[in-house]
């Protein structure tokens, strides 16, 4: 004990165990001002044709450039046309404003005729612009899908558009964390669409506001990267702006040789850095949602809102039963809206018209989980069906693969990219009444089209839907 | 941006749920390049009929066709990043919005354009939807340096907002500007970017 001395200085405190969140975050500050409100640098800015005219006009206005074009991609993909047709006027004017802008500002942009053109999230992940560790933005909500990747993405606004576009930065502050794992492994007929309608059944479509989710467990893990996209492309129907999953083989196998991937010694060290990302094993959440996979049946809204989530095999619920008053009031105005009546069986509603498609579930594998139910079968008479691919290369690969003909067979109707009918900005939508199985992500009123009704399912679940010419249970059909 | 520092106005009662921005203003409208205009399209579907009959909604009836002060149900603005959502809403001549909570995205797209939205516990929203049901006497008055409200009987209530957005708000700062200035630290974190994340540079 001769030996023992005392330290001169007292030994360095451990780091603090970070969540994946923060470890984005903290390396993305440029400046952090006393109230904690910090400018964060962007990695990826993907713009499209609705949300950029006037953050361009913008500035034009203050004579002000784009600060790194190479780091910004822009494609049309929300008002474009799913057929050879001509578009009206205004989504021609708004098509063409983007390509004059693009022009003007010198951003790389895929035009009308290139095959890689699609919608902005299914191109990002598709062309390798979404890597782990990133952050990107886009003016549309839907772009915590490349959260899949462990990347820091969320919507913004238009004025935010402008910012990013001069900056490169964005004004913020930091969210908080959200841990909801979900153990265990998916039932058979379950998809990751499935998983997500559950958690937000959970959560609440506020439930998620002022966080950022990050996803683990068994099931997550499990899931495939188109998988991956399709739960955190939903976060914001929990309110959250961000969804997360921890990068790791399945994503770097993913990553591995997209065009815009790091090549050679690049792979290596971008490799290097995203092995140490994933939240460190005491990382603290604020907030914490477990689930077992086992209790996950295949999934469909009822409502107006995607909140309104049940198991096929459920019932209509009844306002009655609600929770508390808010919840009581909205589930009345969306019974009246989508005209069900509570106790109603859900696989006895009876659909007109089914949408396959979107940046949720527009991507390869999405449409093979449906082409595979819809092998051999027939549409029924009284449902108008389509299939929209989610990029050019997206519907290339598909017929490659022979799922166009077997979508045809069955009654489908196949169609060119974009978002379509998951806004109906097109001329893509439903007619006041229609009742239509959508695998988009938002069942809000009017979101298909005026008077419209959606039910959100998985692709597997639209395609059963289609074929009874009602709600079903795609188990019955495996 | 135009400042805002005091307002006086015709509050209106919107006590629905997660009223979403896909109601706030339709798709359709969506398709303009410019800014301005959209009270047009403002809660478009709750307005008007299909068949183009008006409505008695809120906003069109005679006592809040002047309304500057909207008091809505929580989760206010929830669904897509459209920001066509506050400049409609702004069009209309609404400078704020008076919630129990906001979505993320609105509430961000709202300080961007000189509308204050005001987060305030669920029973403060009773009593202002409950003065502002009172029509054209529901004049109350938001006071921003002061962070208070003043309802139509007087009372006033103490408002909480983050200290840069209230800055930014009442100097009708243009943010980029305010970014620009510390382009030094910009230039900076590329540099060291470059360096440690050379695959982030790479021509895309």
């Amino acid at each position: 004990m001769a030996f023992r001395k005392k330290a001169a200085t007292p030994p360095p405190e451990p780091p603090k165990p970070r969540t994946l969140f923060e470890k984005i975050w903290d390396a993305h500050v440029v400046d952090r001002q006393d109230d904690g409100t910090c400018v964060i640098y962007v990695d990826r800015h993907l713009v499209h044709e609705v949300t950029s005219p006037q953050a361009f006009e913008g500035l034009r206005m203050a004579g002000r450039k784009v600060r790194r074009p190479d780091a910004t991609i822009a494609v049309a993909d929300h008002n474009t046309p799913t057929t050879a047709g001509a578009m009206d006027d205004e989504s021609r004017i708004q098509v063409e404003t983007l390509e004059s802008n693009v022009a003007e500002f010198g951003v790389p942009y895929f035009d009308m005729t290139d095959p890689r053109r699609g919608i902005v999230h299914v191109i990002g992940p598709e062309q390798g612009l979404t890597l782990p560790g990133m952050t990107i933005v886009c003016g549309d909500s839907h772009t915590s899908t490349h959260g899949a990747f462990g990347a820091l993405a969320f919507g913004i606004g238009t004025s935010e558009v402008e910012h990013v576009l001069a900056t490169q930065t964005l004004i913020q502050k930091p969210a908080k964390n959200m841990r909801v794992a979900v153990e265990g492994s998916l039932p058979i007929g379950v998809t990751a669409k499935d998983v997500i309608l559950a958690i937000i059944g959970r959560l609440g479509t506020a439930g998620g506001t002022g966080y950022v989710i990050e996803y683990a467990g068994r099931a997550i893990r499990e899931l495939t990267m188109e998988g991956r996209m399709t739960v955190c492309n939903m976060s914001i129907e929990a309110g959250a702006r961000a969804g997360l999953i921890a990068p790791d083989e399945t994503t770097f196998k993913y990553l591995d040789g997209r065009p815009s991937s790091p090549k050679g010694g690049a792979w290596d060290l971008a490799l290097g850095q995203w092995r140490r990302l994933p939240s460190d094993k005491n990382a603290v959440f604020d907030s914490q949602l477990d689930l077992l996979a086992s209790d996950i049946p295949p999934m469909v809204t009822w409502g107006t809102s995607p909140q309104d989530a049940l198991p096929i095999t459920d019932v209509v619920p009844d306002p009655a039963n609600a929770p508390d008053e808010n919840r009581r009031e909205a589930w009345a105005r969306s019974l009246a809206y989508m005209g069900l009546t509570p106790g109603t069986r859900l696989v006895d509603v009876p659909i007109d018209r089914v949408f396959i498609g979107s940046c949720t579930n527009g991507r390869i594998e999405d449409l093979r989980a449906a082409a595979e139910i819809a092998r051999g079968r027939k549409v029924a008479s009284t449902v108008s069906a389509m299939v929209v691919p989610g990029s050019g290369l997206v519907k290339a690969e598909a017929e490659k693969e022979g799922l166009d003909k077997i979508f045809i067979e069955a009654g489908f109707e196949w169609r060119l990219q974009g978002c379509s009918m998951c806004l109906a900005m097109n001329a893509d939508r439903i007619e006041p009444g229609q009742r239509c199985a959508s695998t988009s992500n938002r069942n809000f009123e009017g979101r298909q089209g005026r008077g419209g009704r959606t039910h959100l399912v998985s692709p597997a679940m639209a395609v059963a839907a289609a074929i009874r010419g009602t709600l079903a249970d795609v188990r019955d059909f495996q | 941006m135009e400042k805002f520092t005091t307002l006086r106005g015709v509050a209106a009662p919107l006590p629905m749920v997660n009223v979403d921005t896909d109601m706030i203003i339709p798709k359709q409208f969506l398709k303009t390049i410019k800014r301005t205009g959209l009270k047009e399209g403002l809660f478009y579907e709750m307005r008007w009929t299909a068949d183009g009959q008006k409505k008695d909604f809120v906003l069109d009836q005679p006592a809040y066709q002047s309304a500057k002060i909207l008091v809505a149900g929580p989760n206010f603005g929830c669904g897509s990043s459209r920001e066509h959502a506050p400049w409609a809403l702004l069009d209309f001549g609404i400078r704020c919005i008076i919630s129990e909570d906001f979505a993320d995205i609105f509430y961000n797209n709202c300080f961007k354009n000189g509308i204050l939205p005001i987060r305030m516990p669920k029973e403060i929203i009773a009593k202002l939807m409950d003065d502002a049901s009172r029509g054209s006497n529901a004049v109350i008055e938001i006071d921003l340096e002061k962070q208070e409200i003043k309802g139509p009987d007087g009372g006033t209530v103490h408002f909480e907002i983050d200290a840069f957005r209230k800055k930014c708000l009442m100097e009708g700062l243009d943010d980029i500007g305010l970014t620009l200035e510390k382009k030094s630290s910009i230039d900076d974190f590329e540099t060291r970017q470059k360096d440690s994340q050379p695959w982030l540079h790479a021509a895309s």
